[in-house]
């Protein structure tokens, strides 16, 4: 049996992270789950990859320490491999109007959103460079591509990763890497229970589709991203929205 | 390690990472104008020398090194080895 491709999904305990690692596992990768607060929420996800016949680590990164990301690429470098795979998904939102915004949240957005998904990216490269072959997936919002009122930071740093990913595909995309984005829409998890009931209904009107969307169906776009037949889709903007910015 | 040693180490390593000839890796050889070296070109080859002898080089201590000469004297004087 060929040695199986191994990924780092960060954020991955729950939502789209964790509906990703299990999508990914699907497809054959050896998956390491990467959490900050919830080991139990995590380990329920390595269970669940485990139970369809994957590989799967339950791996500790907080993306907004340096020192955090190195134990945990080396922990997943001893135990599974070298990544060949990293899904950016780890994120933090808290809403505020700008001219009431802390910059103590202003930080934790940009480091957590931003900063996070540059650090992961540039620990992963050199290995990917070396295989000649690399996927980094950056899970940034449509939030990145319009505004939100009350969402200042959340929108600026989502639109900070897409220009990360457009510069890095750049950089690493003649070396058989690629670099793409997807942009979710509306999609039910723990960070968007948080919305009020009225933005909900707000969503709900502008999105085409006339519903949210799942993890799973954010999942899909990511693994195809993530996989050997979208070696020429680089530098990509993926919308996974419902049509909500169409 | 002596210099003529870890030239030739350096040499190896750099007409690998670059895919030329360890010929063409002469200590006058500029990494851009003879060696066809592109920025990522030579920040793989630091990443391979970094790994292979164990040492650090940050991106300012790169900026002023342009020809394989430099490159070896770079390494050399992280590793304290003198000519």
């Amino acid at each position: 049996m060929p040695e199986a491709t191994i990924a780092l999904v960060t954020g991955a305990s729950r939502g789209i992270g964790s509906a990703t690692c299990l999508a990914l596992a699907r497809a054959g990768l050896a998956v390491a789950v990467g959490y900050r607060s919830d080991p139990e929420a995590a380990e329920e996800t390595v269970a669940k990859a485990r139970a369809d016949g994957g590989n799967a680590l339950a791996v500790a990164v907080n993306v907004r320490d340096e020192a955090s990301i190195e134990d945990a690429f080396r922990r997943v470098e001893g135990e599974l491999g070298p990544v060949r795979v990293l899904v950016n998904n780890a994120g933090y939102t808290k809403d505020g109007l700008a001219v009431k915004y802390t910059t103590e949240n202003w930080d934790a957005t940009i480091d957590t959103n931003l900063k996070g998904a540059f650090m992961c990216s540039r620990r992963a490269l050199p290995t990917m460079l070396k295989a000649r072959w690399g996927r980094i997936v950056n899970v940034a919002s449509v939030a990145a591509l319009r505004g939100n009122a009350g969402q200042a930071a959340y929108t600026a740093s989502k639109a900070g990763l897409v220009g990360l990913t457009k510069s890095l595909a750049r950089e690493v995309g003649g070396r058989g890497i690629t670099v793409n984005a997807v942009c979710p829409g509306f999609v039910e998890t723990r960070m968007t229970e948080v919305q009020g009931q009225e933005a909900r209904q707000r969503y709900m009107e502008m999105t085409p589709a006339g519903r949210f969307g799942s993890p799973e169906e954010v999942a899909a776009v990511i693994a195809f991203l993530s996989g050997p037949e979208a070696g020429y889709v680089n530098g990509a903007v993926v919308t996974v929205d419902g049509g909500l910015i169409a | 390690m002596d210099m003529p040693e870890l030239q030739d180490k350096v040499r190896k390593i750099l007409a690998e990472n670059l895919s030329v000839a360890e010929t063409q890796v002469t200590p006058e050889a500029r990494f851009q104008e003879d060696l066809d070296a592109d920025s990522l070109d030579l920040v793989e080859a630091v990443l391979a020398l970094e790994e292979e002898f164990g040492v650090t080089i940050p991106e300012e201590e790169m900026e002023g090194v342009k020809t394989v000469g430099q490159a070896v004297q770079l390494v050399a004087t992280k590793l304290g080895v003198s000519a």
